[in-house]
């Protein structure tokens, strides 16, 4: 694949490091935090388990016959000594996997039994990206955006999956663990965010071309930036001021741009693809594949399929000089 | 070293002796064929001795010469040895498209290959493995091994697993070459619908994923049907269910895992291809189909298929692990229970592959529950056979240095296994380079290091040479370092946030140092096979001639010459042991009465191994071939038109009836 502009990754992170931003280890939620602790504990009684068979294994090996030691001779004193020792490690090994069990039991009764939120999305997979409605009461206040989510920061938010092509799994490994987004079904996921912050997320069950490319971003924020995000988000885009864009919306509705996209407050209706109304206001396109800047834009509009090989977006032929405008325009619809 | 039993010698095997005496067996009052008296006519083992009884007993159980000869044997040996060898190669194949998946990986937006061969690369990769190899394997063994270690001259059905060999190669075969045709499968080894329907994979590329199946699912059936009825029916006598060894035992169980668990697979694909191909909606939601139906089915199969490619592995282990200790097994009937619990308990675990499915919480813990229990028998199975080199004297050669690897890494991927038995944790692995990692340390470990130490191990047997020491303990290092370099660092990378299957990743996700380790781990864990793949061939050729028994191990098929004669043994031995080659060291006791001329095999009673009837093996048949050529065309047009069934059944049929067409046995000739 190629690589079309600079990519300042750590610029756009307000985290600073990617170490961390899609790591099931390094959280930044209620439930992605008491996963982890149970992934340690699990991990150090499994080690310690381990370690101990091999010590077994090795002592093992000292050499307790005679060479000319008939295989079939066993000393009755040593079978009893060793059956009771076997007895006693199995009895360990149950009670080890009985209490896992609890724990386990136990963990996922308090983490998923119960999922609400005051907030609620209806996020749809799609071959290959993420379409988010915001759910509301007043049906003037729902509002369709694409791969970027936004919460507020310590409120849990009630996430419905569903798919609208193949079997797809949401997963934003700081805040919770996945669940599937299953072609006629719906299930249900809480996400919540201790901390204000940006968090990755990829598509987990193999869903055909792209799989690799279907990534989505959790930002979650104080609940006044949120609210504030969210007015922005419901509202139609803004017509361009400037002549270059201008232009740039001219293109867009003159092109077959509009069979699949959709811009709130033009002709622009296509709900195949993303929702562009605020295309510019999210950190990538191309659903977490290209960070968005005028250059990666146009960069795809140019070749999608060289950026994201079997992409269902086809290359729409146009004269070089309306890629700037096009891109301009996209780009500045905030 | 052998001595003919006599009526007066039968004190340790009180029930056989109809055969020796001509006594009437069976049930007092019924008349059977199998009761009358041996011919006066038909020379019998116990009419000639030494060189000619072996030259004659080669004639009759042996296999012409020429490709006619070639294509139509019955001997479990030559088939074995095909089956064997193909299953190798086949996971040569997949391992060159896992380094070629390493190779894309090794760096961040890497450009090496696209999407479409990645995913048609990673899709033979598992279906090569799983399918081609996997099962396969462990049944290859079976067919060579089991007959000589229950000391019989054949396998029973001979012609069923003469067959079953040729449809599992010409499955192989057709999705290779479909690959190579760029025509490959691309919707994974699960192949999980929709993606997998008619609508969002065209073409005929699902078609030759669900029609090898096809394939192999009939092949893998046939051969366990196979190896039930000779562990049954054909066992020496005197092998009595305790003194069964314990790998024919991991093979009988794993047999009856096979089949009862590839119906459900073949339910799938099957049904898959229906609605792909005449519009029948089992799996399409929009007509009232279910999505999930397939994965149930699926993993209803695919957690017994672990446990399939696993079983045979520890047969391995306990022959190996006995052999070197210099020991018999400690607690043979705590392993035997332990192999028929982890059959059974292997059907109850599948839906912690489905954990993130949303399934009902309480059921899904159950499924918790059933998946930690299966550690207790395969922890007693460890702990067994540990205390068996404990209390042994362990004789540290190749095989063995194989066996500890499959310790060092089998038991970490089996603790792994734990984590993913558990609901929450599996949310945040599943899908993920951990469980990448998990499943090859438990499938490697677990499967592929015993089968190195059973190939060191049996080689001679196979061959009649050894393999070298110095390259196998040079293979061994190469193997261990290169496949820990290779998997470790995937758990990490899993926990990092890397899903499974993706063909790239971006650089900022921090991913690129540890792949690049694990692509560097899986070029040396690749060596390591080539390595082992000269070892095996300047072995064949100029290795030390090996003698029936190098190992001086204790089980029959070291009775039989190396490479072992057509008839396996000249005389059929009496079992008065589990490790009868141990306890009877300066000679073994014999039956004897078997005609020369025909494929006369004993047929003992189930249980107590009491030599109860005698019946003619088959003779070597074309048909069997031909059948399955002709399957194979049945099966591949049935992936272009449901006429195919129809037209294909012909010379199906045709086949069928030239190989049952009924004929007097030579037996009844005379």
């Amino acid at each position: 694949m190629r690589r079309i502009g600079p990519f300042l990754s750590f610029a756009v992170l307000p985290l600073g490091g990617c170490q961390g931003w899609q790591s099931a280890l390094d959280t930044h939620g209620p439930s992605a935090h008491a996963l982890a602790e149970m992934f340690w504990i699990f991990v150090s009684i499994l080690a310690a388990v381990w370690v101990l068979t091999m010590i077994a294994l090795l002592l093992a090996l000292r050499r307790r016959r005679s060479v000319d030691a008939d295989p079939l001779e066993t000393d009755p004193r040593t079978e009893r000594r060793m059956t009771v020792t076997i007895s006693i490690a199995i009895a360990l090994t149950l009670v080890t996997v009985v209490s896992l069990t609890g724990l386990s039991y136990a963990a996922q009764k308090a983490l998923f039994a119960h999922k609400d939120g005051a907030l609620t999305l209806l996020v749809t997979g799609k071959q290959w990206w993420w379409k988010i409605t915001y759910e509301d009461p007043q049906p003037n206040r729902v509002f369709t955006t694409a791969n970027e989510i936004h919460i507020p920061v310590g409120e849990p938010v009630l996430v419905t999956l569903e798919s609208s092509d193949v079997i797809h799994s949401f997963w934003v490994p700081s805040l919770t663990g996945k669940m599937d987004a299953i072609t006629g079904r719906r299930n249900q996921i809480q996400l919540q965010a201790d901390r204000p912050g940006t968090y990755r997320g990829q598509c987990a069950e193999f869903c055909g071309l792209q799989h690799a490319h279907m990534g989505l971003l959790v930002i979650a924020e104080p609940k006044e930036d949120f609210e504030r995000w969210r007015a922005r988000q419901v509202s139609s885009a803004m017509p361009p001021n400037d002549p270059e864009r201008q232009r740039g919306m001219e293109i867009f509705l003159t092109k077959p741009c509009i069979m699949c996209h959709q811009i709130r407050g033009t002709d622009a209706g296509g709900k195949v693809a993303p929702d562009l109304t605020h295309v510019g206001s999210r950190r990538y396109i191309g659903a977490g594949t290209l960070e968005t800047t005028r250059g990666n834009i146009a960069a795809w509009i140019i070749d999608p399929h060289g950026v994201k090989p079997g992409v269902n977006m086809p290359t729409i032929p146009l004269d070089p000089d309306e890629i700037q405008p096009l891109a301009d325009y996209l780009e500045g619809l905030k | 070293m052998t001595r003919a039993i006599t009526s007066h010698d039968l004190d340790a095997v009180p029930e056989i002796t109809r055969l020796v005496t001509g006594e009437r067996g069976g049930l007092p009052g019924v008349e059977s064929e199998a009761d009358s008296p041996p011919s006066p006519d038909e020379l019998r083992d116990d009419q000639v001795d030494g060189p000619e009884l072996t030259a004659r007993l080669a004639r009759t159980w042996g296999t012409e010469k020429g490709i006619i000869g070639a294509l139509s044997t019955v001997d479990h040996k030559v088939i074995g040895r095909r089956f064997i060898a193909t299953a190798i190669i086949f996971l040569f194949l997949g391992g060159l498209s896992a380094v070629v998946m390493r190779m894309q990986l090794a760096l961040p937006e890497n450009s090496l290959i696209g999407p479409d061969l990645y995913n048609q690369l990673f899709t033979m990769h598992g279906t090569t493995m799983m399918f081609l190899f996997g099962v396969p394997i462990g049944e290859a063994f079976a067919v060579y091994l089991v007959p000589l270690m229950v000391g019989t001259r054949n396998i029973a059905f001979p012609r069923l697993n003469a067959f079953s060999y040729y449809v599992y190669l010409f499955g192989g075969l057709m999705i290779w070459i479909a690959f190579m045709l760029n025509i490959g499968p691309d919707v994974g080894w699960f192949a999980y619908v929709p993606l997998s329907g008619p609508e969002f994979s065209p073409g005929k590329r699902a078609d030759f994923w669900a029609q090898m199946i096809t394939f192999t699912e009939v092949s893998g059936i046939a051969v366990a049907v196979s190896i039930i009825t000779t562990v049954f029916k054909l066992r020496a006598p005197g092998m009595t269910l305790d003194r069964i060894p314990l790998f024919v035992w991991a093979e009988l169980v794993n047999a009856f895992a096979i089949i009862f668990a590839l119906p459900a697979v073949v339910t799938a694909s099957a049904t898959l291809m229906m609605d792909r191909l005449v519009g029948t909606h089992f799996y399409n939601p929009a007509e009232g189909g279910d999505a999930l139906l397939f994965q149930h089915l699926f993993w209803f199969f695919g957690h017994p298929e672990v446990y399939i490619i696993f079983l045979p592995a520890t047969g391995w282990v306990s022959a190996i692990v006995v052999t070197f200790s210099r020991r018999q097994a400690f607690g043979y009937i705590a392993l035997v229970l332990s192999l028929i619990a982890v059959g059974f308990l292997s059907f109850g675990l599948w839906v912690h592959h489905m954990f993130t499915t949303g399934l009902p919480q309480l059921g899904a813990s159950f499924f918790t529950a059933s998946s930690m229990l299966i550690a207790i028998p395969n922890g007693i199975q460890i702990f067994c056979w540990i205390a068996t080199l404990w209390d042994g004297r362990p004789v540290i050669r190749t095989p063995l240095l194989f066996i500890f690897g499959f310790f060092f890494i089998f038991v970490a991927g089996g603790l792994s296994g734990i984590m993913l038995a558990s609901v929450p944790l599996d949310t945040q692995v599943h899908d993920t380079f951990f469980v990448v990692a998990h499943f090859h340390y438990v499938l490697i470990g677990g499967n592929v290091f015993p089968l190195m130490a059973a190939v060191y191990y049996w080689f001679p047997k196979f061959t009649g040479r050894m393999m070298s020491e110095r390259l196998g303990r040079w293979h061994f290092g190469l193997a261990f370092i290169g496949f820990n370099a290779t998997f470790f660092p995937m758990h990490i990378t899993g926990l990092m946030g890397m899903p499974r299957r993706v063909y790239t990743y971006l650089p900022e996700m921090g991913w690129g140092t540890l792949n690049l380790v694990t692509s560097i781990g899986a070029a040396l864990f690749f060596a390591s096979f080539v390595l082992f793949l000269y070892n095996i061939v300047a072995s064949a050729r100029r290795g030390p001639l090996a003698g029936p028994n190098p190992w001086d191990a204790g089980t029959l098929e070291w009775a039989a010459a190396s490479p072992p004669m057509p008839q396996n043994f000249d005389r059929i031995p009496v079992v008065t042991n589990r490790e009868p080659l141990w306890a009877n060291r300066s000679s073994l006791p014999v039956v004897a009465g078997l005609s020369v001329e025909n494929r006369e095999q004993i047929v003992p009673t189930i249980t107590h191994g009491r030599a109860d009837l005698r019946e003619t093996s088959p003779e070597p048949s074309i048909w069997p071939f031909m059948a399955a050529i002709a399957a194979t065309i049945l099966f591949v047009g049935s992936m272009f038109t449901p006429w195919a069934l129809v037209w294909g059944s012909v010379p199906l049929a045709v086949t069928l009836i030239g190989w049952f067409w009924p004929k007097p046995s030579t037996e009844d000739e005379k």
